[in-house]
């Protein structure tokens, strides 16, 4: 059932995860990036991460996707974008390859590896409890063992939300910056020659 | 109330950082008075501290305030180090600066800068007092520096005139040579022992090695020689009279330039561990200092000048009392020298505020009538350092005379010999300056610029002090110079420094063990180092007789020769001291000469090897970089791919070290 | 659960990652970029999870909310960024801002 469960969940997460990336319409990358949120929601579930499950659906589906949709919408950013030119000469070549070589790479240490590669002891103190739920063994670890850390994240949130505040405001003096002319030419001037003697 | 030490400096330090901040807000006279309220509160707190020390063990407390350099074995603490020593140190140096800040409020009236005046000033006393109180010689050497470079900022306080300013970079640089000798000290101590706290190192001096002792010790006295303007390094003092005179009276007279003598006093066990030529070299160098700015002194025609070479003659004093094992000698001297030096230099400024800005003894005179609070208390100062009992110079120069006598009868008579030339020249001074016919009345005029400022704010200023406020800036139209009375706040200080000037002395009168209360105190500290003198009644009395004798000679020669003019002035004044041994011009011409090539050498080698290395770095840096910057072409994605190739090539090396 | 099954959550956590971070080296659009970037780190919330379930580790759970937090802090920067950006230049790509160069 498990196994079952996976297959279908990890095809609907690689599907979406492609879908993010080849969409010519970013409003279809970001319903496929629900697609594979959800998709990693079952797989937590099947994890027996129940809390961490829920709270995928509703932050990460919720929240965050919902928000990055209202920015497109709010500047009407959705228009397709041409995804046939790469200004950028041999980027794809080389972003494929790097990413090949780094899945290659992974893929081989964990097929080779098997279990081995998870070196790290069992844990005495924070092991999965089968009696105890999922949620209070999260909310006491949260609290006794990561409250600093806890605390930290609340300065983080607070840090970023007046960021995006003060990033966001409009600012009195808006001029649209004119297009650049070329995409390409670097417009390289010589350095300004340090002069050869020191003032002495 | 022992505890309360911390307050100590920390008094100072906030009344300088509440004047830094908003002194120019807060304006002229108010400033004045934080400053001198922030010192005297110290004073007070010096007192109580005093009070409580006396229920200490040993009369010793040591207070750690918190981790400064924690770097592996090498610790220093921020921390104080209460003794004998530092509460004699403390107590004379708030006292009396208390009393000089009060001082400058009038003394700098009417000045520009006043708020910033009163800045250093709480500076300067911070700084002083760390230097004293600091428990390693790391924070003494902090304060070291901290009052060189007030000392710097108020000899240059003026620096509108070219010659303030450069009299500021003389004393800073000649400084730094002295500085060199108490840093290279700090290091062989900390490789000596490990340490360089005061507590710690000190009890494990005897057992040192006499050549690293040896060292420290003459890299110590290096430093102190700096700071105390001795041979060689003397030459900084006179010009750095440039400064305002409470200036003058508070560091370089009465503070400061004790550092290098409190310096040597507080690492006497490593002197003792030393070589016995050092004692001797201290004792000599002490020696030859004081003769020969004592004959410099001779010389002089500014008052300050004077009491600038004065000031250098009494340090050697004390290095001499150092140099024979006088430890106690050489801080009795210290003390009583702060209270009758800043009373001279303080009632000299009081005769130079009176005179409008006239330094020259030459164009003074008479002025005993005119400025009778300062007159009755310089003369006072003036017996005191010449020695006439029971003043408390005579008391304290007979202290280190005896321990000379103890150690050599060479170092004895040259001691006498300056002796009897202070006298002279005191006398001298006090003569010219407030005897014999009134020479001021032909003192140039063109010197009224300034002081028409000064009488426009002191209009404004005429508060309730008006009794005692003369008015003769009113008449500053005239143009001739009406010497006057100094205000209040000026005299103030000159009537409380005489009185202790003229006491002192009872701080360690050699009759009986009793008396000898300053010895006593510093027991613990230089106890085992102190030189023993067992003086009979008979040889007491007789050195006793001699000083007085001497003393009194000085000044009758000087009578003679000012007063009655007996004989001819220029017969004493010989060019060859007025322009002090020609050490000055001495050190111009080797500079200017064969000092000149061997600094051309150097820049030379500067502008080949080390530009050359510089340049050829900066070049190396352009050409590499106007390849390499093809790879920073400002694409964001660009650079996410250089993440990712780093990545790949961290999982490559990853996979090359572990195995399964 | 077997471990074989584990090692294949790894496996598809790796291939999300690969996918996640070619699309951010590829795509131009700012906002896809964002959606990306949280492509990746789902992928590594994933992995986290397995191995707090290999390890028998509450942990690898407690981990993926701290990424979750720094996630939405992210976002919002990012997205103010965006919006920063939109309003000086409408239609501007992640390439365009090279004019920032120095």
């Amino acid at each position: 059932m498990e196994t079952a469960v996976f297959i279908v969940s990890a095809l609907i997460v690689l599907a979406g995860g492609l879908g993010v990336v080849t969409s010519r319409n970013p409003v279809h990358a970001a319903l496929s990036l629900i697609a594979t949120l959800f998709g990693i929601a079952v797989l937590f579930l099947n994890l027996g991460a129940q809390l961490l499950a829920v709270v995928q659906v509703i932050v990460y589906t919720g929240a965050i996707v919902v928000l990055i949709l209202f920015v497109m919408m709010l500047l009407g950013v959705d228009r397709e974008e041409d995804l046939d030119t790469e200004p950028l000469v041999g980027q794809r070549l080389l972003a494929g390859l790097i990413g090949l070589l780094f899945l290659g790479a992974i893929l081989a240490i964990v097929i080779v590896g098997k279990d081995a590669i998870v070196t790290g002891s069992h844990s005495v103190t924070n092991a999965i409890s089968p009696t105890v739920s999922n949620i209070s063994q999260i909310g006491t670890a949260l609290f006794t063992t990561y409250v600093f850390p806890l605390e930290v994240t609340a300065g983080l949130l607070t840090i970023a939300v007046v960021g995006a505040v003060v990033l966001s405001r409009r600012p009195r003096d808006l001029e649209p910056i004119p297009e650049q002319e070329s995409m390409t030419d670097m417009g390289d001037e010589p350095l300004t020659a340090i002069p050869e003697e020191g003032a002495h | 109330m022992v505890g309360l030490v911390w307050l100590l400096p920390a008094l100072p330090l906030a009344g300088f950082l509440l004047l830094v901040f908003l002194g120019k807000r807060i304006g002229e006279p108010r400033s004045g008075w934080i400053g001198t309220g922030a010192v005297a509160l110290s004073f007070l707190t010096a007192c109580l501290v005093f009070v409580g020390l006396w229920g200490e063990p040993e009369h010793t407390y040591e207070l750690s305030l918190f981790k400064w350099i924690p770097a592996g074995h090498f610790n220093v603490d921020i921390g104080i180090l209460l003794d004998p020593l530092s509460m004699a140190m403390v107590l004379f140096i708030t006292g009396i600066a208390s009393l000089i800040h009060l001082y400058s409020i009038g003394y700098m009236h009417g000045d520009s800068r006043f708020p910033r005046f009163f800045t250093y000033l709480n500076l300067f006393v911070f700084s002083m007092l760390v230097l004293v109180l600091g428990n390693n010689l790391v924070l003494t050497f902090l304060g070291w520096e901290g009052v060189g470079a007030c000392s710097y900022f108020l000899i240059a306080f003026w620096f509108e005139k070219e010659e303030n300013a450069s009299a500021g970079k003389k004393a800073f640089i000649t400084n730094r040579v002295g500085d060199w000798g108490f840093m290279i000290a700090i290091f062989m101590t900390f490789f000596a022992f490990g340490t360089v706290t005061y507590t710690q190192f000190l009890p494990m001096a005897p057992g040192l090695a006499q050549t690293t002792a040896t060292f420290i010790a003459l890299m110590l006295f290096v430093g102190a020689i700096g700071k105390s303007a001795q041979i060689p390094l003397f030459i900084w003092l006179p010009d750095a009279m440039a400064g305002p005179t409470p200036v003058s009276a508070l560091i370089h007279a009465a503070t400061m330039v004790t550092a290098g003598v409190y310096l040597l006093v507080r690492v006497n066990p490593i002197i003792a561990a030393s070589a016995s030529w050092i004692p001797w070299m201290i004792a000599i160098v002490g020696c030859a200092t004081a003769f020969l700015a004592a004959t410099i002194a001779l010389a002089q025609q500014d008052i300050k000048k004077v009491l600038a070479y004065s000031t250098v003659s009494q340090l050697g004093y004390m290095f001499l009392a150092i140099g024979v094992g006088g430890y106690s000698a050489a801080i009795f001297h210290m003390i009583t020298h702060a209270f009758f030096k800043a009373l001279l230099f303080l009632g000299a400024g009081s005769v130079i505020h009176g005179m409008r800005d006239e330094q020259d003894m030459r164009r003074m005179g008479a002025l005993r009538k005119l400025m009778p609070v300062t007159a009755v208390t310089f003369i006072i100062g003036w017996l005191a350092i010449a020695g006439v009992p029971p003043f408390s110079g005579f008391w304290s120069k007979d202290d280190i005379l005896a321990y000379a006598l103890h150690k050599s009868p060479i170092l004895y008579v040259v001691g006498l010999i300056t002796a009897l030339l202070t006298a002279f020249y005191m006398s001298r001074l006090v003569f010219r300056v407030f005897y014999g016919d009134a020479r001021w009345g032909e003192s140039a005029e063109g010197e009224l610029a300034n002081l028409n400022a000064h009488t426009a704010t002191d209009a404004v200023e005429a508060d309730d002090h008006a009794d005692t406020h003369d008015d003769d800036h009113a008449h500053a139209g005239h143009g001739a110079v009406h010497p006057h009375e100094s205000k209040w706040p000026m005299l103030v200080p000159l009537i409380v420094l005489a009185f202790f000037a003229a006491v002192a002395g009872v701080l360690n009168l050699p009759f009986t063990e009793h008396l000898e209360f300053l010895n006593r105190w510093l027991e613990p500290v230089v106890g085992e180092n102190q030189a023993h003198l067992s003086l009979g009644g008979v040889q007491l009395t007789v050195e006793l007789l001699i000083s007085t004798t001497i003393a009194l000679l000085g000044i009758f020669a000087a009578y003679m020769v000012y007063l009655k003019k007996k004989i001819d002035p220029r017969r004493i004044e010989l060019p060859f001291f007025a322009n002090g041994w020609y050490i000055d011009q001495g050190i111009t011409a080797f500079m200017g000469g064969i000092g000149r090539k061997g600094f051309e050498l150097i820049a030379m080698f500067d502008k080949v090897v080390i530009d050359g290395a510089v340049n050829g770095v900066g070049r190396a840096t352009r050409g590499g970089a106007s390849r390499l910057r093809a790879i920073e072409n400002g694409y964001v994605r660009w650079y996410a791919l250089m993440i990712g190739v780093g990545a790949v090539l961290i999982v490559a090396f990853v996979m090359t070290q572990v195995s399964f | 659960m077997g471990s074989n099954l584990s090692l294949a959550y790894l496996m598809l956590s790796a291939i999300l990652f690969v996918i996640g971070g070619v699309g951010v080296l590829i795509r131009r659009n700012p906002l896809v970029m964002i959606m990306c970037v949280e492509l990746m780190l789902n992928a590594v919330n994933l992995s986290f999870v397995t191995f707090g379930k290999m390890l028998d580790d509450i942990s690898g759970q407690i981990i993926v909310f701290f990424v979750m937090v720094v996630a939405a802090a992210e976002v919002v920067v990012g997205l103010a960024l965006i919006v920063a950006m939109a309003r000086r230049r409408p239609g501007a790509t992640a390439d365009d801002l090279r004019t920032l160069r120095g």
